[in-house]
């Protein structure tokens, strides 16, 4: 193909100008000798023009051709080419378990976490026009390019009550279009559906609890009556599948929303459900929860602190300047902190239970991991000796979240000096009202301000919650609103029936419901962000004040410090603490949390990255979306939908050490 | 990409004065080439100048779309009127009735959830609607997927083609024909959105009763009525239902009222409770003669007219297409075509001499679409099938008697080996004798097809009835199989719901039809067809036209809310109020697309008036009064069906 397409492209070169001679000696034989310099001048132009319509011309064919060819491919071709390179697949789980006899008997409800559920238009403003019904979140994002400003203005939502600004409504997607592709291509539950599809399972047993994911939890139900759905879905779902219960698979966030949900569905009516207290008892065999974070993530600090992540940092560690660019005018990563920070989800997933879980100044319950040590755990070669002088290498805080230096990072607590933020003056911003229409709340604060929480050097779980509440008032007190991130002392303490606290494992009850099984399911093996190290941005006129030290590294390459990320063993998102805890410890056997002694199983998977391209996203990962295309996965949730129980499962299965952590978690069980 | 096309149409741009040039002069160019070539330069050229013509072509094409794409949206939207759903919402209108649409045949979307191995990689993708790209990729393994088990009426072994839930499943029918599109977007305006509007989405082929064994879609229906009523401040529903739709919604009022086993279960006050009032929109109440044609040879207005165009192409043997008799076989094993048979029988639909419709003028209204014949012959609707034209017109004294009973005890014999539809078991002399027969009413029809597809009709008949009810408390009358037919169910006890009946009239609507032999006896070919030669006053290519939608005649949409169901009759114990709102057609311009004051059955969705009344209903408003511009309440009153029960 290609010589053939070189020699195309020479040939019209050698072919352009022996014609133009013979084209003079005609027009001199014709005896038109008036129109001569004309011509001559035109097909000099021509020879240009005609040289790029030819390219374009080529270019089409050849493309036309290959997309010929593909559609006429048959559609196993690409399966046979995978298997003649990496050997036959494995069945996939589906098939694997029909072959085994299994199939559809309880009625399967997903529950989407943040970010993978799509949104879409209902009403909008004059920029949005003939974008009704169509897809603003998810998809292809093509109205993210063509109209960006007009695209965060509607994604936004009400700064003061957390619902839609006035004259924009955007909803999520319903069904299960809703979040099986995330963007093309980009699978969420698609994979899951369709194996599931195999042991006989189809709309009638199978329900995607879309919600907004912007939202706080209770005001998806205030403006959109979701829980009310997912309630009367369930509902008609048992009754039209022989009274058989539901198998609740939830991800992500979807997993403290469904948390929220089973408390609001007991809870009386003007807040709650109205189902009674056996509700869930009657309704719900199993929540197999996926990638929970139960107990929130370090991520949504960077998120809501700086609107950084990993991600972010290690962009901005690459190229310093294309964030920040005022050339552009563009001030991305102002605008998308002002979007977030309009979404009350968000702040769902603030770390909870404090020092208790997330650690101190100088403790932490994963003091001691460091990821090679794993690698070798695991590979039983290695000599102990020089794992553990790696240990000391690159032992970390883990529970200061943030500290402000690596010096502050890495410090005994005893040579830090702290100086209070709570309550310090934080001086007006002369720059205010030059920072265009972008609002950050940091424009609310003072140089005062910013150097008060610079000095405050190191702050844990704890001290996280006070921090945000200093840097963005207005945010969390919207937030806090909704959603708490403490220890309850005393589970029965009227309080604790207001709706804020439902979402929090360490402040409710599970419902009375003995038979109900809890599983929490999650990939390990993958470095996770855990703690940040920060420092003072440059000073511009609108600017975000903090950012991720990424000149912060470790010195060798397995250290657990890159570009200024402390990272822990996970799935990429979240820690496995977070998502193990509870099972392992906290709801194990009857503890005040779990007074009905629901059964809980924590269940590890880890992660193998794909071998080569052709397996795309792999069928072994362990990372926290990609998780859900995990063939044991799918297996395990399969089973459990056919009938299963836990123990039948094989119990728990844990690669790490979270017993251990848990046990250091110092928390009245 | 736009960065991308942004250069590209810049490069263009610098050309752009020569561009058209350059078509001119590309023949003089071309010609001076041609003197001067060589052999080898020759083969070149030709590749060259191809090469030359799809990259202007490209270019053009992508300079237009650019210019489309960058084309001001408000520019667009001055030319078009305001949408009633936006000047609602300026005169104060908004949501307060939760909205149920409820699809009719064919526009629903299906997909695949489980296929034979041909249909491998179509997982969860559309088979119907959408674009139809499956269809003519794969055409063998996609009749066989859509069509259904034969004894059963259900899903054959290893196949599960479902329909699509949620708004999309009808919003489009094809990609950029809408149906339920514009009356969403109009709804959303003054308010509606996913929790307060719920698209009923069910698998259209099933038989009624049988989606909700097989999908529950009518326990999901209840449900989610249920739910809206309760999450919308206890605001009754306004149901929309169109064409076939609307017979599964009457189908589904009954259900929900009668107790488990068979029903919903949710008591006698159910309907009364929850329903403000139903929008029937082209309401396919009392049967379509259209079903008639399509059970009978598979055939409609669209085919037969291209049968008579070109004759030979959807026969012809030499692509082995059989096309028309896959169509058969698919089509036959769709229980839901049989709903929509003429119900009611002679009273409705006519006799071999009269018809409620009869003397309808089609000459006067419609000088343009039929030849003028001067006589005044009145055209006898109630034939619903006649063989031969001069059958069709005949004094019925003249007609021969045979009562298709009698020839129905001839023996049958399987003369092919593979029977695809039922017509390969009937010998060739029992066609002749059936054609024989000459003309067919309702009645007598249906026991022709009795013959013609026997399996057909017994799964048909176990699903539903065609009758009129002599004594509606007859316990026989709680069997499911009648609850679609209005005519032998009572409307439930709600005195306080409306039901309106919308409907599109001004357009020629098939009554009945004109069918002669085939001229082949080849196995498994369909033996009748529509004699697109015939043709006369309201009478065209073999089909008789009376006034309706296109799709349903007026007496099938009107009579029941114009008379059956008026007052307190025995169809309707309760007195529920009933309109007949009637949009007179306008054929649209060709910018307007399908129009804003179509009649079509389909295309009356668009209809601006159509969507404005169903907006007030919605918001509130009640008793919008009837609106009548057919001869419905003459037609009504020709129809002899007692009203009132005896006792």
């Amino acid at each position: 193909m290609a010589t053939t397409l070189r020699r195309r492209n020479k040939q019209p070169e050698d072919s352009h100008p022996d014609p133009k001679p013979d084209e003079d000696d005609d027009d001199i034989k014709d005896s038109k000798p008036i129109k001569k310099s004309g011509k001559n001048n035109k097909i000099k132009n021509y020879s240009c023009l005609d040289n790029c319509c030819w390219f374009v011309g080529c270019v089409c064919s050849v493309w036309w051709l290959l997309l010929f060819l593909y559609n006429a491919m048959p559609a196993s071709f690409p399966q046979f080419v995978t298997e003649a390179i990496s050997g036959p697949f494995p069945d996939p789980p589906g098939v694997k378990c029909v072959k085994e006899g299994l199939k559809a008997k309880h009625p399967v409800v997903f529950v989407p976490g943040i970010v993978t559920g799509g949104l879409e238009l209902w009403e909008g403003h004059q920029c949005m026009d003939g974008l009704f019904r169509k897809r603003l979140w998810g998809g292809t994002f093509g109205e993210v390019y063509k109209r960006p400003s007009c695209w965060v203005q509607h994604m936004s939502l009400d700064n003061k009550t957390g619902m839609d600004p006035p004259g924009i409504r955007v909803r999520p997607v319903n069904g299960l279009v809703a979040a099986d592709y995330f963007a093309p291509g980009y699978f969420v539950w698609a994979v899951l559906i369709a194996n599931l599809a195999r042991v006989g399972y189809e709309e009638k047993n199978m329900y995607m609890a879309a919600y907004d994911w912007r939202l706080s939890f209770q005001n998806t139900e205030v403006r959109d009556q979701t829980l009310s759905q997912i309630k009367s879905n369930i509902e008609l779902m048992v009754a039209t599948n022989g009274g058989r219960k539901a198998v609740i698979i939830p991800h992500s966030m979807g997993v403290i929303y469904f948390l929220h949900f089973m408390k609001w569905v007991e809870a009386p009516a003007p807040t709650g459900g109205g189902g009674g207290p056996d509700w869930c008892a009657k309704h719900i065999k199993a929540v197999m929860n996926i990638g929970g974070p139960f107990l929130g993530v370090p991520k949504a600090v960077a998120g809501l602190f700086s609107a950084e992540a990993k991600d972010i940092a290690s962009v901005r560690a690459l190229a310093p300047g294309v964030l920040d660019s005022d050339l552009f005018q563009i001030q991305t990563l102002q605008h998308v902190m002002r979007m977030s920070r309009t979404w009350d989800s968000t702040m769902s997933m603030i770390p909870k239970g404090g020092d208790a879980i997330w650690g101190g100044l100088d403790w932490s319950p994963e003091d001691g991991y460091s990821p090679s040590k794993r690698k070798h755990a695991k590979n039983d070669t290695e000599s102990s000796t020089q794992s553990e002088s790696e240990i000391e290498a690159t032992h970390a805080n883990y529970g200061r979240i943030i500290s402000f230096g690596r010096d502050a990072a890495e410090a005994p607590s005893s040579e830090i000096e702290r100086i209070e933020f709570r309550g310090a003056v934080k001086g007006n911003n002369v720059a205010n009202n030059t920072c265009r229409d972008v609002w950050t709340e940091y424009h609310d604060m003072g140089f005062g301000g910013i150097k008060a929480v610079a000095e405050y050097k190191v702050y844990t779980a704890s001290d996280i919650v006070d921090l945000l509440e200093f840097v963005a008032p207005k945010m969390m007190e919207r937030g806090s609103a909704h959603f708490s991130y403490g220890i309850a002392d005393n589970l029965d303490d009227p309080k604790y029936k207001h709706y804020k606290y439902w979402s929090n494992p360490l402040e409710t009850k599970l419902p009375n419901a003995p038979d109900m099984e809890i599983y929490s399911m999650y990939g390990v093996g993958i470095p996770t962000e855990r703690g940040y190290v920060y420092k003072l941005t440059t000073a511009a006129e609108c600017y975000i004040p903090f950012q991720i030290d990424t000149s912060a590294k470790d010195k060798n390459e397995d250290g657990c410090l890159k570009d200024g990320v402390y990272t822990v063993d996970g799935d990429e998102t979240v820690p496995a603490l977070s998502a193990g805890y509870m099972c392992a410890k906290g709801w194990r056997g009857k503890t005040r949390f779990n007074p009905s002694g629901i059964k809980t199983y924590v269940r590890e998977y880890d992660h193998n990255p794909p071998a080569n391209i052709l397996e795309g996203r792999g069928t072994q990962s362990g990372a926290h979306v990609d998780i859900m295309g995990n063939f044991q996965l799918i297996e395990d949730v399969i089973r459990v939908a056919a009938g299963a129980t836990g123990e039948e499962l094989g119990g728990d299965q844990v690669y790490t050490d979270i017993f251990e952590w848990s046990e250091k978690v110092n928390l009245k069980l | 990409m736009t960065s991308v096309l942004r250069f590209r149409f810049r490069k263009s741009c610098s050309n752009n004065e020569t561009t058209f040039r350059s078509y001119e002069t590309s023949k003089v160019i071309k010609k001076q080439y041609e003197k001067s070539k060589t052999i080898g330069r020759q083969r070149w050229w030709c590749v060259n100048s191809c090469c030359w013509f799809i990259g202007c072509m490209c270019s053009t094409w992508w300079v237009l779309l650019f210019l489309y794409n960058c084309w001001p949206v408000s520019l667009g939207g001055m030319i078009e009127p305001e949408p009633p759903g936006v000047r609602l919402k300026n005169e104060g209108l908004t949501a307060v009735h939760p909205v149920v649409l409820v699809p009719g045949m064919i526009t629903g979307g299906l997909e695949l959830w489980e296929g034979r191995p041909c249909s491998r990689g179509l997982f969860r993708k559309r088979l119907w609607g959408g674009s139809f790209a499956e269809a003519v990729k794969r055409p063998l393994c996609w009749f066989e997927h859509l069509a259904l088990d034969n004894e059963t009426g259900l899903d054959p072994p290893g196949i599960r083609v479902r329909p699509i839930p949620g708004l999309i499943g009808a919003d489009y029918f094809v990609t950029g024909y809408f149906v339920w599109a514009v009356l969403i977007e109009n709804l959303a305006s003054i308010g509606y959105e996913g929790k307060n509007m719920y698209l009923a989405t069910y698998d259209w082929r099933l038989s009624f009763q049988n989606t909700e064994i097989r999908d529950r879609s009518l326990s999901r229906l209840k449900l989610n009525i249920e739910l809206m009523y309760a999450t919308n401040g206890n605001k009754k529903v306004v149901v929309v239902p169109h064409s076939m739709g609307v017979n599964y919604f009457i189908h589904f009022l009954k259900w929900v009222e009668t107790p488990p086993p068979m029903g919903g279960g949710g008591g006698p006050g159910w309907c009364a409770k929850y329903i403000k009032s139903i929008m029937n929109i082209g309401p396919a109440f009392l049967g379509i003669p259209k079903a008639v044609s399509t059970m009978f040879s598979a055939e409609g207005r669209e085919i037969a007219s291209i049968r008579a165009m070109d004759p030979g192409l959807l026969d012809s043997e030499i692509l082995g297409l059989k096309t028309m008799e896959h169509i058969m076989r698919m089509s036959r094993t769709w229980d839901s075509v049989i709903s929509l048979l003429p119900k009611g029988g002679e009273a409705v639909w006519g006799d071999l001499d009269s018809s409620p419709d009869d003397g309808h003028e089609c000459l006067l209204e419609r000088k343009s679409y039929f030849q003028s014949n001067s006589s005044k012959h009145r055209t006898k609707y109630g034939r619903m099938i006649s063989f031969g034209k001069t059958a069709s017109e005949q004094n019925s004294s003249k007609l021969h008697k045979n009562s298709p009973m009698e020839v129905m005890q001839a023996i049958k014999s399987a003369t092919c080996g593979e029977v695809w539809t039922e017509y390969g078991e009937i010998n060739w002399n029992n066609i002749q004798k059936l054609a024989d027969n000459k003309a067919y009413t309702t009645e007598t029809f249906i026991d022709l097809l009795r013959f013609v597809a026997p399996k057909t009709m017994q799964r048909g008949e176990a699903q539903f009835s065609f009758g009129i009810a002599k004594d509606l408390d007859d316990p026989k009358y709680a069997h499911y199989k009648y609850w679609s037919n209005p005519l032998e169910t009572k409307l439930p006890d709600a005195p306080d719901m409306e039901i309106y009946s919308l409907y599109g009239v001004g357009i020629p609507t098939e009554r009945s039809y004109v069918y002669k032999l085939s001229p082949s006896e080849r196995c498994n070919s369909i033996p009748f067809r529509i004699d697109s030669s015939a043709k006369g006053q309201c009478l065209r290519g073999g089909i008789y036209y009376a006034d309706g939608d296109e799709s349903i005649p007026v007496i099938s949409a009107g009579f029941m809310c114009a008379k059956g169901w008026r007052g307190k009759t025995r169809f309707n114990p309760s007195g529920s109020a009933t309109y007949v709102r009637e949009y007179q057609h306008k054929t649209p311009s060709l910018l307007q697309g399908r129009g804003l004051e179509s009649g079509g059955h389909v295309d009356i969705m668009g209809n601006v008036a159509l969507i404005e009344d169903v907006l007030r209903v919605a918001a509130g408003e009640s008793a919008l009064g009837d609106r009548i511009y057919s001869d419905i309440l003459k037609m009504s009153d020709r129809v002899n069906i007692e009203l009132y029960s005896q006792s």
